[in-house]
């Protein structure tokens, strides 16, 4: 039917923007009404937060150890949210064929995932505006030359992880996606670079570390935040995960 | 990549219920989803509203409503907040009120999807495809689950729906329902169209030039039962029941009437009954295995 298809396409970008932004509104109530969910993005990194500051792990990585904690948890909270609960979600989402579902509807395939990444992105705002707030009033001081940079890896952070936790959710069962995210997001946090500088990380294992997506958003965040410094190297690394992830992802995702 | 689906070709007028009858596992659900453009056909070609379903346009999108048989509706909304996310995504959808009234989802509206009975959940399902006020829709298995009233609902509902001039799209495997709401019926088996028609024309020719139809009567229990030539089949399905299949003229009545002569009965409550679908139905898929 020609009049439908060819309405002006500026009404038609209107319309598929307001979908998304739509859809993106629903996706973040479902993430922050879900207790469990709330335990992951705010509870767990408050604690390794505090954890890491009354404590000395880190006193070799800064002056004050709230300055080289807070990078550490801003990229906990990236993994987490981008990667292990937005991952479980769509695993189950998929399970329950709500995908399916709402892919036949004006939303789409591509309105589905873009609403997934407003959901992202809102609630790691919600998580900068709490943990950093609460590392300020702990006496954090970033570097005011790295905010920047800093902004920009976790965004870039969040595209990698969102990109990788829908390749695990739309490839594997739900319950496996469970596992696999849940158990990344532990390893990645203690030797993957996430929490601890990646050169912690057994000598063996370095060569892998220094390319995995969690060392580069983790130690540039901290190069950024500490001393100003910005990586170019880190960034690199990161759009290369979110591209290859990306394209997997679109190659391989099952949405049934 | 499984083949599902050997040879199938059908279509769906405004107006209208079309309707896809099979048993399970003969290709219905893999023929939706090439038509809801959820999967893409290996071969052949599939047009909706003049356009390839697959990767569709929103504008498209917007004129169709899907209804899928595992429900597709996230566990933890409540019913209504869920329909009001899904109407917001049409240019111009359904009064909600009104369709939430008609199925009854009020009664259920504060207890999350996870909980709702698969009664419930098929209603919700319902009100889902219908939200956005769509011309077409797509119906996989709407009756399944639902306990009598509802189901006179869901009925009630779709007849007015084709009255309104909505293309009503459906599949089923419960013979009933295919021939109280189909205007169009498309037997497929084994991913392959077997027959299609009317009710009216199936039930009339499907597979002989002259219809066949049923005597059942009533009389005494436990009678001898008579030779009969070889079309017809005399049974005796419960103590004093009888059915008669086959019948195609006269003379096969005359061999009844003999018999209760010879047997000197008039039996009771007699009547002949036209085929039903599920005869129909039966008898492809009878021919179908006998042919593999």
């Amino acid at each position: 039917m020609p009049t439908s298809t060819q309405a002006a396409p500026a009404a038609n970008a209107q319309g598929t923007l307001r979908r998304i932004l739509l859809q993106g509104r629903y996706e973040t109530l479902g993430m922050i009404s879900n207790g469990e969910q709330l335990v992951v993005a705010v509870v767990l990194p408050l604690m390794a937060l505090f954890g890491l500051v009354f404590t000395d792990l880190l006193k070799d990585v800064a002056a004050n150890p709230i300055d080289a904690a807070a990078p550490g948890v801003l990229a906990l909270c990236v993994v987490s949210t981008a990667f292990t609960g937005q991952g479980i979600a769509t695993g189950f989402d998929r399970r329950y064929g709500v995908l399916r579902f709402l892919s036949t509807t004006p939303l789409g395939r591509a309105g589905l995932i873009y609403g997934k990444v407003i959901a992202v992105l809102v609630v790691l705002f919600l998580q900068v505006v709490v943990i950093g707030g609460s590392a300020l009033l702990l006496g954090w001081r970033p570097a005011p030359a790295g905010i920047g940079w800093a902004l920009a890896l976790l965004i870039l952070g969040a595209a990698a992880f969102t990109a990788l936790g829908l390749l695990v959710a739309g490839t594997v069962r739900p319950e496996a996606t469970l596992a696999i995210t849940n158990l990344a997001w532990v390893l990645l946090a203690a030797v993957g670079g996430i929490l601890f500088p990646s050169t912690r990380a057994p000598a063996y294992l370095q060569p892998i570390v220094d390319l995995l997506p969690s060392a580069a958003l983790g130690d540039s965040l901290r190069a950024a935040l500490i001393t100003g410094t910005g990586s170019v190297s880190g960034i690199l690394i990161l759009l290369a995960w979110t591209i290859i992830a990306g394209f997997a992802a679109t190659r391989w995702f099952k949405w049934n | 990549m499984m083949r599902v689906l050997y040879g199938i070709s059908l279509k769906a007028d405004a107006g209208s219920v079309t309707t896809i009858l099979g048993s399970n596992g003969a290709g219905k659900s893999t023929t939706l989803a090439c038509a809801q453009g959820l999967l893409r056909p290996n071969g052949g070609t599939v047009r909706l509203l003049g356009e390839d379903p697959y990767g569709a346009s929103p504008a498209l999108r917007s004129r169709v409503g899907v209804m899928l048989q595992d429900g597709g509706l996230p566990p933890s909304l409540r019913p209504i907040p869920l329909l009001r996310h899904v109407a917001s995504f049409y240019r111009r959808p359904a009064d909600l009120d009104a369709l939430i009234e008609r199925l009854g989802i009020n009664e259920f509206a504060t207890t999350s999807i996870r909980r709702l009975s698969g009664g419930q959940k098929q209603r919700v399902a319902l009100a889902s495809a219908l939200a956005g006020n769509p011309d077409v829709v797509f119906l996989d298995e709407p009756s399944a689950g639902l306990d009598p009233q509802s189901r006179q609902v869901v009925f009630e509902l779709i007849g007015e729906l084709r009255e309104a001039g909505m293309c009503i799209v459906l599949t089923t495997h419960l013979m009933e329902d295919a021939q109280k709401l189909s205007d169009y019926v498309y037997i497929i088996d084994d991913g392959r169209n077997v027959a299609q028609g009317t009710v009216s024309e199936l039930t009339a020719h499907a597979a002989d030039e002259t219809p066949a139809q049923a005597v059942t009567f009533t009389a005494r229990a436990a009678m001898m039962l008579p030779a009969l030539p070889e079309h017809l089949t005399l049974a005796e399905a419960s103590p004093g029941h009888y059915r008669l299949d086959g019948v195609r003229s006269p003379g096969d009545l005359a061999e009844l009437t003999t018999w209760w002569t010879r047997e000197g009965v008039l039996p009771h409550a007699l009547t002949m009954q036209p085929r039903t679908l599920e005869d129909v139905f039966l008898e492809i898929a009878d021919k179908g295995n006998n042919a593999n």
